[in-house]
């Protein structure tokens, strides 16, 4: 009966190629198959449960380039049993891989609009495999921005990537600290300070929105005092998941499971019960 | 007395009640285990039966909220009781199942399937609304994407005998759910129990093709006319006495516009947080997740648990819990039962058995709360 | 050609504003220039201007004896700063460096204070405005008081 075709939730296993440390508590692990069979395709903005043998699973977005599935990316804090354990695996580890699951950033209908990808934090993860399909399909969109904030320039995720893609004509990058420290000389402030002066045009864009749920609530609202309507602005919902595939009932928000009619939500479905007190 | 014809689907046949254990005798001999009914620790419960015997003649139950008590009935029904503690998710949905487990080998670890079957379960008593509550499960579990094997399996397998009610339970309101006194389909055989001038038998509905081979083996007759409307005058007569309502009309728009109601806070001074409605409820489906190794750490287990939303860590994310306070966990498991159930499955969580009520160990009846929350929401508009 | 007052018609803080406030809001301005890593103000001066950064990024800072300057924020394009003109004792109650060459219209503290003073309802549009920026700054500066990215995972 088992066998991760017929049974949802037995994994895959994947070994661990590289862990990349990204600051003090976050690091990034990529993964390829440990016997050649692998995951079906994800698309960005999906997630796949993650297993570390004998200790424990859990949801982790894919923050790797969705045209190159073989091998999967994920970055995440260690900040429970399960992540901390995952922090000390080696080159070679095995983990258990279940996905990819959960709907995914709407790249096909953003089509010609100008783009608006706001993360904050650890939220920068789940964007970046849109960043990459947007830059190597680049002329399918109008002005593409991103904005990104993180508490200090240490905590910042994929620096040198940020520096890459900064210096491309085709997207504009704009990245805040809330702390200033060492030699910083940029922007200092949260990142929803950006939106109001950000350069997109509010009646033809479309707003990816991924980080702690209060820095969404926040970036929702300065976005909508922009003009940017509600039906053009998604967001990347998080809950408890144990399961990951609509049966076990942890990720529910509302009428809403976050495994499955999410984590990538369109903000006017949910502004009902967003912001709700404990909902 | 046996019949001319094999018995077909949709015929109402008598099978006497001495006659009974043929029944159990049949599903034993296909393979069946026979679950049903028992007296046990003061309460009817459901479990492993061996037939006729372990059924709790002349037994029945009041329930009152936050109270069940057994009583002793006057005849010697089987069937005579209302509803026990323990619904079929028992058995469907096991609260305890080993997923797979794992081996460590030269640095790496293997992962090895299960290798046991799912047995074939007999259930044998299933109420209308539990019946009900079988067929929502069957939507969550079995016709999603994915489908959860185990459940689909067990489901598949399975041979449902339903009983209909002798009369109805104080805390009951299957008529404002939909969900009975009255059964159509989804069984394989319901019986209709009666201790009347004819005797002491049951009037059997054949539900399906299953059914038909399963009554085949029973000694059995073909229903006169005047038994059939006995039984559905039984029928017709516990619809009549419900003891409690629940006005469905508009409830889920309702309870959505009403997130914020102080009457949610007016419960939480109340609700313990304890989770037993979860436990008793029929169509509660909640699972967690245990990943587990052995002191050695050579082996290591998934398991999957019942688990209910009325704990903090069902809803904890890294820095805290979603729903910290009991307000928002009992909203959380009302407002999914009556409204938010809805629009994922498209009918009510709730068929109105009424355990939630009887097993509250404080006695919050859903059915008030409701109620409360609508009169809140007509004075405020 | 560009003139102070199209500036100041066009910059969203003053939208709405009448013709003639426009004028004399006008005649308190004047354009300003800061190179990298200039000071615009010092903690402790008199708040004699306020301005509207027009372009470039200018930091705000306050000294910590044993630590130096620690920027707490930055404010940039069409954003404004300073309102420590408006209320006694007009003191600036941090210094401002400019972070990369900025231009921006200043507006003379005592100038403003004397049109609001002759016209209350220009006083009025002016408090209205003000009391905007204010209210998102401390918006903004809450949420970085909460430092949000260290309470989720």
């Amino acid at each position: 009966m088992n066998d991760f075709h017929a049974d949802p939730m037995f994994p895959l296993l994947y070994s661990v190629r590289q862990r990349v440390r990204e600051n003090d508590d976050t690091f990034t692990l990529e993964l390829e198959p440990s016997a050649g069979e692998m995951l079906p395709a994800f698309q960005a903005g999906q997630f796949n449960m993650l297993y570390v043998y004998g200790v424990g699973e859990i949801p982790i977005s894919v923050s790797g380039d969705p045209s190159k599935p073989y091998r999967l990316i994920h970055t995440t804090r260690a900040v429970g049993t399960v992540t901390r354990s995952m922090a000390e695996l080696r080159e070679n580890d095995r983990l258990g891989v279940r996905g990819p699951y959960g709907s995914h950033w709407p790249m096909e209908s953003v089509t010609g609009s100008d783009l608006v990808l706001v993360g904050g934090g650890i939220g920068l993860a789940p964007l970046r495999p849109a960043i990459y399909h947007i830059m190597a399909n680049r002329e399918k969109f109008g002005r593409v921005v991103l904005l990104y904030g993180a508490r200090t320039q240490e905590d910042m995720l994929y620096r040198r990537e940020l520096e890459q893609w900064r210096s491309r004509f085709d997207l504009e990058v704009y990245v805040t600290v809330d702390r200033a420290t060492g030699s910083w000389h940029g922007a200092v402030g949260v990142v929803t300070t950006m939106i109001p002066h950000a350069p997109f045009d509010p009646l033809d864009s479309v707003a990816f929105v991924c980080g702690p749920e209060v820095m969404m609530r926040f970036t929702v609202q300065a976005l909508q005092r922009r003009g940017v309507t509600s039906d053009r602005i998604y967001l990347s919902m998080e809950r408890n998941m144990k399961c990951g595939a609509g049966f076990c009932g942890h990720c529910q928000f509302g009428p809403f499971f976050i495994c499955r009619d999410g984590p990538v939500m369109r903000f006017d479905r949910i502004q009902d019960f967003f912001g709700k007190w404990e909902v | 007395m046996a019949a001319t014809k094999s018995p077909q689907v949709h015929d109402k046949l008598v099978i006497a009640r001495d006659d009974l254990q043929g029944l159990f005798d049949a599903l034993h001999q296909r393979g069946y285990q026979t679950i049903g009914p028992t007296l046990r620790d003061g309460a009817i419960v459901c479990d492993v039966i061996r037939g006729v015997e372990d059924l709790p003649a002349g037994w029945t139950d009041e329930q009152q909220p936050g109270a069940y008590r057994l009583r002793r009935r006057e005849d010697e029904a089987l069937f005579g009781y209302n509803l026990g503690p323990h619904a079929w998710k028992r058995f469907l949905h096991p609260p305890v199942v080993r997923l797979w487990h794992a081996e460590r080998t030269n640095g790496h670890f293997r992962l090895v399937q299960e290798e046991e079957q799912s047995p074939q379960l007999a259930l044998i008593g299933v109420r209308a609304c539990d019946l009900h509550a079988i067929r929502i499960l069957d939507r969550v579990l079995a016709h999603g994407t994915p489908a959860d094997p185990i459940y689909a399996e067990l489901r598949r397998k399975a041979f449902i005998v339903a009983v209909n009610c002798e009369q109805a339970g104080e805390t009951c309101f299957c008529v404002s759910m939909g969900t009975g006194p009255e059964m159509h389909d989804g069984y394989d055989l319901a019986l209709t129990e009666l201790i009347d001038e004819g005797g002491h038998y049951f009037v059997a509905d054949v539900g399906s093709a299953k059914g038909a081979v399963a009554a085949a083996s029973v000694p059995h007759r073909l229903a006169t006319d005047d038994e059939v409307e006995a039984a559905d005058c039984k029928v017709a007569k516990v619809a009549r006495e419900m003891g409690r309502t629940l006005d469905t009309e508009g409830v889920k728009e309702m309870l959505y516009r009403n997130l914020e109601s102080p009457r949610w806070e007016e419960i939480a001074k109340r609700c313990l947080a304890c989770g037993n409605c979860t436990m008793v409820c029929p169509t509660c489906f909640c699972t967690t997740v245990q990943d587990v190794t052995d002191l050695t750490g050579k082996q290591a287990e998934r398991w999957r648990k019942a688990d209910s939303c009325f704990t903090t860590e069902f809803s904890h994310i890294y820095g805290g819990s979603i729903r910290a306070t009991p307000m928002s966990r009992y909203r959380q498991w009302l407002t999914h039962k009556m409204a938010s159930w809805v629009d994922q499955f498209g009918t009510f969580g709730c068929v109105g058995c009424g355990r939630c009520i009887t097993w509250c160990p404080v006695g919050i009846d859903m059915t008030e709360e409701v109620k409360a929350i609508r009169a809140a929401d007509r004075a405020r508009v | 050609m560009e003139t102070l007052e199209a500036v100041i018609v066009e910059h969203p803080f003053f939208r709405g504003l009448r013709e003639e406030y426009v004028a004399l809001i006008a005649g308190c301005a004047s354009n300003v220039r800061f190179a990298p890593s200039q000071y615009l103000f010092h903690e402790g001066e008199i708040a004699n201007r306020f301005f509207l950064v027009r372009r470039g990024l200018v930091s705000l800072e306050i000294f910590v004896p044993g630590r130096g300057p620690a920027s707490i924020q930055t404010v940039g394009e069409q954003e404004v700063i300073g309102w420590g003109w408006m209320v006694p004792p007009y003191r600036w109650r941090y210094t401002a460096r400019a972070l990369e060459i900025t231009r921006a219209v200043a507006f003379d503290a005592l100038c403003m204070r004397r049109i609001c003073d002759a016209d209350h309802d220009l006083g009025y549009e002016l408090m209205l405005r003000f009391a905007g920026i204010i209210s998102h700054r401390l918006q903004a500066t809450r949420l970085q008081l909460m430092d949000i990215y260290s309470l989720s995972a």
